[in-house]
């Protein structure tokens, strides 16, 4: 009897959970981030459903703000794959010139909280998978695979419904939706073995390349393109430089690196975490995962 | 605890070895037990603190295994710890040379966890059937048993018709067999009928029936009563079901059988479940996959409750419905009328009966035949072996729905007045009635209610010599989305009956 391998088991999980919830749900959808987890769980849509194309359109949460090769990236896969591809933008902010230099920490709300509701309540999805992983920050460690929001799209902690087995509840009540996380029990090591596995591709952003950069407070942001101000005193120098997270470009920070292969990524990405494991799990863990947030240049 | 054990292979329970097997030991294997795992590891930590004294550790033993014996497990392994120190978690400790099998994580390394299910036959419940063109038609679900190749024959259920297995897809390659635990596509040679909820197997003895014994943890902050329907989830099927005979609790500590009225929260029963139709089935032990369920309750949609099942009952094969030659059609053709059941619910007070009264008297001057069943004549007959508690008004509504549906099938227009407080009960009424229910909400306010207090029971109620009086003590449940709604403090009885006949003549066309 042949047993499943570790990537293996979690590729099946993943899969079961998708198609319960085409089965199951009336009008679902898949956000896609154009990371390296929506890569995964995209890979992971059309393998479930092959020769089948996914059953449910994707939606991209468009800031305005992303890298541009982010965007030639979601535009060109959607064409290949033979998928579709809803982009949702608040318009209304876009107009009135929000943006990431001038409007600080509401700029994420406005831009992507408010734009992602107005998207999902314009489509009336019912479920939106989500690349949401566990080990990602303690708050989403007790997280269901299949957590229930309200008719204003909020999280009860206490209103969430145990999941036994394979047996989840998708019922929901007029109003209420469900943002579904397939990934829920991957890690980053199992992000980046599985990408590896399967050949899948991710934006060139990840590979070290040399690119137009500035220092600022300690991060290196690129200049993806003329909307980025310039303080006094900084100058756009070319480094060598890739990036960990993607996300708008003004707030993305990225790290100098000669990493461009696929392997010497996952070796940069992983060599920390796994030196630390040799020593007490648990602790270090939780502490390594937060510095490693910092440097990735989470704002 | 529960949750977190449903997904587990195997599971470490630590004790102290200064205080033994305690209380909390015996819960959480049981636990495990009842979740499936069948491998248990006990770290009997703080060895330290004992001298690493072999007796201490062969008392605790000894306990354990006793307490596990009537589990059903695989393997247990009584490992002597000390997390401070690091005896035996790495490496065999020199301060234990008594111990000499193997150290916790070699253990944890070295343990074959394969389920020991039946791998001798295929089992796949059918997710949902892909059908991208008019060539390609694919059953997809996770294997959960046993493995099937290209050529083989599989039985479908619950339609048991019999095809051959044209080709095999794991994800989005072709293979020429699968195995437990993948996610897989299977064409087969014929047009069969199967949809979501259907299983594929090569086992000749799965059960497809309505009804099963299982042990139930119950898992919601509203009690469980015998009688009440839920959402039962087995595998990838969904069908109502109702928790009958309860028979006992387990105390989760000592595994003791102690008598069960009111279920709560975290209490494990054993009792039976009859579904609404045939489910596709089998015992948890022989297979996880088509043996753990889920209750869901209806009006909620939480998860109340979730159990194994123990083995299937044969009720339904019992009782054989009688065909009649003359059918409900031809009775109530013969009376020249669609038969009807009008359900009316509201308060005490809420003018139900009064209202009931009067539709009827107008419905049988216009000709109908009808039929109006309340508390005077259902109470002191039919139910009078029950009392107030709630199982029983549960079994009260039960009985009357399943009185007004034979009386709509004599062909006649039934009306029934009582509280019927519960939306779940209100709910399992439809569902014995069917189609011909119509639910008229008599919504006249509490105050109101309470003003006319024609029988002198809120006063009473509020003086509490009734106990669980509804309105007072004991809640009404409005109906969301009643088919007829009247408040009868805004209209006289006259006008109130006009309206009503007036609605429900819409329904006897």
């Amino acid at each position: 009897m042949k047993t499943l391998s570790h990537l293996d088991q979690l590729e099946a999980e993943a899969i079961y959970i998708i198609r319960e919830v085409a089965a199951e749900c009336e009008n679902p959808v898949m956000l896609y981030s154009i990371g390296k987890d929506s890569s995964v769980m995209l890979h992971l849509a059309l393998k479930a459903f092959y020769p089948e194309k996914p059953p449910f359109p994707f939606m991209h949460v468009d800031t305005t703000w992303k890298f541009r090769e982010m965007i030639e990236f979601r535009d060109r896969k959607a064409k290949e794959l033979g998928i579709e591809m809803l982009v949702q933008t608040n318009e209304e902010a876009a107009k009135q010139g929000i943006n990431p230099f001038d409007h600080g920490a509401n700029y994420t709300d406005i831009m992507k909280t408010q734009a992602l509701k107005q998207g999902l309540d314009k489509h009336g999805f019912d479920a939106a998978f989500g690349g949401g992983r566990r080990d990602e920050e303690k708050s989403r460690a007790k997280e269901r695979v299949f957590s229930f929001r309200n008719q204003n799209h909020a999280w009860d902690p206490k209103n969430q419904k145990p999941e036994m087995w394979k047996l989840y509840n998708t019922r929901i009540n007029k109003g209420e939706s469900m943002r579904v996380f397939p990934l829920s029990n991957w890690t980053e090591k199992d992000i980046w073995q599985y990408i590896k596995k399967e050949d899948i591709e991710i934006v060139p952003l990840y590979y070290a390349k040399e690119r137009p950069v500035i220092y600022r407070d300690d991060n290196i942001i690129m200049v993806d393109d003329d909307r980025m101000k310039l303080e006094p005193g900084e100058e756009v120098q070319h480094k060598k430089v890739r990036f960990r997270t993607l996300g708008c470009y003004p707030l993305t920070g990225g790290i100098e690196s000669d990493a461009d292969t696929l392997d010497e990524i996952i070796e940069e990405t992983l060599g920390a975490v796994s030196s630390e494991r040799t020593s007490r799990v648990i602790d270090q863990e939780a502490a390594g995962s937060m510095e490693r947030r910092k440097r990735e240049g989470y704002f | 605890m529960a949750v977190g054990a449903s997904f587990a292979d195997l599971a470490v329970i630590l004790v102290d070895a200064t205080q033994g097997v305690v209380t909390q030991t015996k819960r959480h294997a049981r636990i495990c037990a009842l979740m499936g795992i069948k491998h248990l590891v006990l770290a009997v930590n703080k060895m330290d603190l004992v001298d690493y004294d072999q007796q201490k550790y062969e008392d605790i033993k000894q306990e354990f295994l006793q307490l596990t014996d009537s589990f059903n497990l695989d393997s247990v392994q009584v490992i002597p710890v000390s997390a401070t120190e690091g005896d035996n978690i790495t490496k065999n400790s020199d301060n234990t040379p008594w111990y000499q099998e193997s150290a916790l994580l070699p253990y944890l390394e070295n343990i074959v966890v394969t389920d020991d299910v039946d791998m001798e036959h295929f089992v796949m419940p059918v997710q949902r059937v892909s059908r991208p063109n008019h060539t390609f038609r694919g059953f997809q679900g996770q294997v959960e048993a046993g493995a099937l190749k290209v050529g083989d024959e599989v039985i479908t259920l619950p339609s048991k018709e019999k095809a051959t297995v044209k080709s095999l897809l794991v994800t989005d390659q072709e293979e020429d067999e699968v195995f437990v635990g993948q996610p897989v596509t299977v064409q087969l040679d014929r047009e069969v009928d199967v949809s979501r909820g259907c299983v594929l197997t090569t086992s000749e003895s799965i059960s497809v029936t309505d009804m099963f014994n299982a042990t139930l943890l119950w898992m919601d902050d509203t009690e469980l009563v015998e009688g009440r329907n839920y959402l039962v989830k087995l595998g990838t099927q969904m069908l109502p079901g109702t928790v009958m005979n309860i028979k006992h609790k387990i105390d989760i500590n000592t595994g003791q059988e102690v008598p069960a009225d009111k279920v709560y929260k975290n209490e494990l029963v054993k009792c039976d479940i009859s579904l609404a139709e045939d489910m596709v089935f089998d015992k948890f032990d022989h297979n996880e996959g088509l043996g753990g369920f889920i209750l869901i309750d209806r009006v909620t949609n939480m998860t109340s409750g979730s159990g194994v099942v123990e083995h299937e009952l044969r009720r339904s094969t019992n009782v054989v419905w009688q065909d009649t030659d003359i059918s409900r059609e031809i009775r109530a053709q013969q009376k020249g009328q669609k038969p009807v059941t009008l359900w009316f619910t509201g308060l005490s007070g809420s003018g139900k009966s009064t209202l009931a009264n009067e539709v009827e008297k107008r419905l049988v001057s216009t000709g109908h035949h009808t039929m109006l069943l309340d508390g005077d004549n259902v109470r002191h007959g039919l139910n009078k072996n029950l009392g107030f508690k709630e199982q029983d008004r549960i079994e009260n509504i039960r009985r009357i729905a399943e009185v007004a549906k034979l009386m709509n099938d004599a062909g006649l227009l039934t009306m029934t007045s009582f509280i019927s407080p519960y939306e779940n009960d209100r709910q399992q009424a439809r569902e014995i009635i069917g189609d011909d229910f119509v639910e008229i909400y008599v919504s006249t306010p509490l105050e109101e209610c309470e003003k006319r207090d024609v029988k002198g029971l809120y006063e009473k109620a509020r003086n509490g010599e009734i106990p669980n009086f509804t309105g007072v003590s004991s809640p009404y449940e409005a109906p969301e989305n009643p088919d007829i709604e009247i408040d009868t403090s805004q209209y006289s009885l006259e006008e109130a009956t006009d309206y009503v006949v007036k609605q429900v003549m819409k329904y006897l066309d």
